[in-house]
């Protein structure tokens, strides 16, 4: 079995454009989490969501490029620019290589209520434009991607809900393992537009802390009243390493495992059980002490369910308060179709940097996160191996470990 | 509208949406090569044009249109109906 | 709408939205349990409602709004 490292990164994300925004922010304790009041007026529970801008990219790209992208490919687009220009990849090498992409993405709402609204009206679909069915799949991003960067490899969205960016990864790790490709392009992107998330805002999963924006994601903490949507997108290269090594590439870390399972069970109320055997499987697959472990970014969502089921399997497996466990969700809100991308981005950075973003908004336990060991404050710590887990709706779950090197 | 409004607001909508210099749009250049339009593109321009002036040109109508002149043609002809 | 009436469209629309025989609807039947409702489909519930009815159960009337009969009432009094 070949060894999988990480060569590149780079994110879009509420707490930054760049890794180096995004590190200070993390560093720092930023919220991304605003108050918009557009939601309001469309009739939404709660106006919380992520901050983020659309990025123009008429200097990078020509207008039918554009024409096919919805918001989460330009995302996507700025992540992939960032991550292969560090890892050291140019179009030639792409060109001339079969570089694979895996990239999670589970929606593309705007654009599809957009065509169907022009449809309705005019009763003539011509009018929808050349690019609405292009940017109403959901595998736009890949499509996307896979056009712009003229990549050759395997090429497919990654869909399984909120574990979709996680699952990419893994599945990319596995593909090198095995042979098939020398190098993935992974990652995951969300759009934040309000129609993509207006039917999940109605089943009341979202928090209604609206007078304090910043204190509403407070994953594992006694008060969370639900979680607040975020988006934008994430870029990880991994690679086969000795191709990684010959190529004089930027070695960052070791991708030691993929965990997952299903849950077998509600469609949104997550157990205990199944999470924790995505868990146990990458323990067991990266072959490792669990002691070894230095962080745990969860995937706590600030759900009242969902944080407590997570801890429960968390403490089954790591004992009483063994090992820090926060999650960077406090911050982003719940990042959905990329969160499992850009929340191994944002391990990798605290890893790099020698240091654990507080949990923000951890006030009180429950008496399920009691029994975690989860920092309030930012933390100055030395850690060279994480875990890092994503669950998703239908019970879809995933776990990566990975390894400084 | 009259016909010379009716050049000038069409160039400029298209040499925007297509993002030209309005200076090549003349009558006798070819629309397609003048606004590098492939076959998506096409589609983008009949909605365009549907939406600001109420003229659809359909497919088979398409092959005649060749010239920005025969364009003008096109759409000052259908404008009022 | 007079009360029977009322009474028969509710039990009408419920029996089919959640697929149970209107003879399973009694007003001292406990609505979730008769309907097997979990988190998810109580938010259709509340949708149909609202959608044949025009009368809207906010969350946090919920609780006052147990068993068939009840509803009834809730629903007779926001419509008069």
């Amino acid at each position: 079995m070949k060894r999988v490292v990480i060569t590149g990164m780079g994110i879009y994300s509420c707490l930054g454009q760049n890794l180096d925004d995004v590190r200070d922010a993390l560093y720092n304790g930023k919220s991304g989490i605003i108050f918009d009041p557009t939601r309001k007026e469309m009739g939404f529970r709660s106006a919380l969501t992520a901050k983020l801008e659309v990025p123009d990219l008429k200097k990078e790209l020509s207008r039918s490029q554009r024409a096919f992208m919805p918001e989460q490919a330009k995302y996507a687009y700025c992540a992939t620019v960032e991550a292969l220009r560090n890892a050291g990849i140019d179009q030639d090498y792409l060109d001339a290589h079969e570089v694979g992409l895996l990239y999670g993405n589970d929606s593309s709402a705007d654009p599809t209520v957009r065509a169907v609204d022009m449809i309705r009206e005019k009763k003539d679909t011509t009018l929808c434009g050349s690019g609405a069915i292009f940017q109403s799949m959901n595998s736009t991003v890949t499509m996307n991607l896979g056009c712009i960067f003229r990549l050759k490899g395997i090429n497919l969205t990654v869909s399984g809900a909120c574990a979709s960016g996680s699952h990419a990864v893994g599945l990319g790790a596995l593909l090198i393992q095995n042979g098939l490709q020398d190098m993935v392009v992974c990652g995951g992107a969300q759009e934040v537009n309000p129609f993509s998330i207006g039917s999940f805002d109605g089943i009341s999963a979202f928090s209604v802390r609206e007078s304090e924006p910043t204190k509403a994601s407070r994953p594992f903490d006694r008060d969370r009243d639900g979680l607040v949507p975020g988006g934008g997108a994430a870029t990880v290269i991994i690679e086969e390493y000795e191709h990684a090594v010959k190529r004089g590439a930027p070695i960052l870390a070791e991708v030691l495992s993929y965990g997952f399972s299903s849950n077998g069970d509600h469609i949104s109320s997550p157990n205990v059980e199944g999470p924790s055997r995505s868990l146990q499987m990458a323990i067991k697959r990266a072959g490792i002490d669990i002691r070894e472990i230095g962080y745990i970014n969860a995937h706590a969502t600030s759900t009242h369910v969902g944080d407590a089921q997570e801890a429960k399997a968390i403490y089954n497996i790591f004992g009483e308060r063994t090992v820090e466990v926060t999650s960077t969700k406090s911050q982003t809100g719940h990042e959905m179709w990329m969160a499992g991308s850009s929340e191994l981005i944002y391990s990798m950075l605290m890893m790099k940097n020698d240091f654990i973003a507080a949990n923000l908004n951890f006030e009180n336990p429950d008496e399920d996160s009691a029994k975690l060991l989860i920092p309030d404050k930012r933390i100055e710590k030395h850690f060279d191996t994480f875990l890092s887990n994503s669950f998703g709706f239908g019970g879809t779950n995933a776990t990566l470990i990975v390894r400084n090197m | 509208m009259d016909r010379v409004e009716l050049i000038s607001q069409l160039n400029e909508i298209l040499a925007q949406e297509f993002e030209v210099d309005i200076a090549t749009i003349t009558p006798e250049a070819n629309v397609k090569e003048t606004l590098m339009l492939n076959s998506l593109d096409v589609v983008d321009m009949i909605a365009i044009i549907e939406f600001k002036f109420g003229v659809k040109i359909p497919a088979t109508e398409l092959s005649d249109i060749q010239t920005f002149e025969a364009l003008y043609d096109y759409v000052f002809q259908n404008i009022k109906k | 709408m007079e009360r029977e009436e009322l009474i028969a469209k509710v039990n009408e629309v419920l029996a089919e939205e959640f697929e149970k025989e209107v003879s399973e609807i009694t007003p001292d039947a406990d609505i979730k349990q008769t309907l097997e409702l979990d988190s998810l489909s109580l938010v259709d519930m509340v949708a149909l409602i609202e959608n044949e009815f025009g009368v809207k159960i906010k969350p946090s009337e919920m609780p006052q709004v147990k068993t068939f009969g009840a509803l009834y009432d809730f629903i007779a009094e926001r419509m008069a």
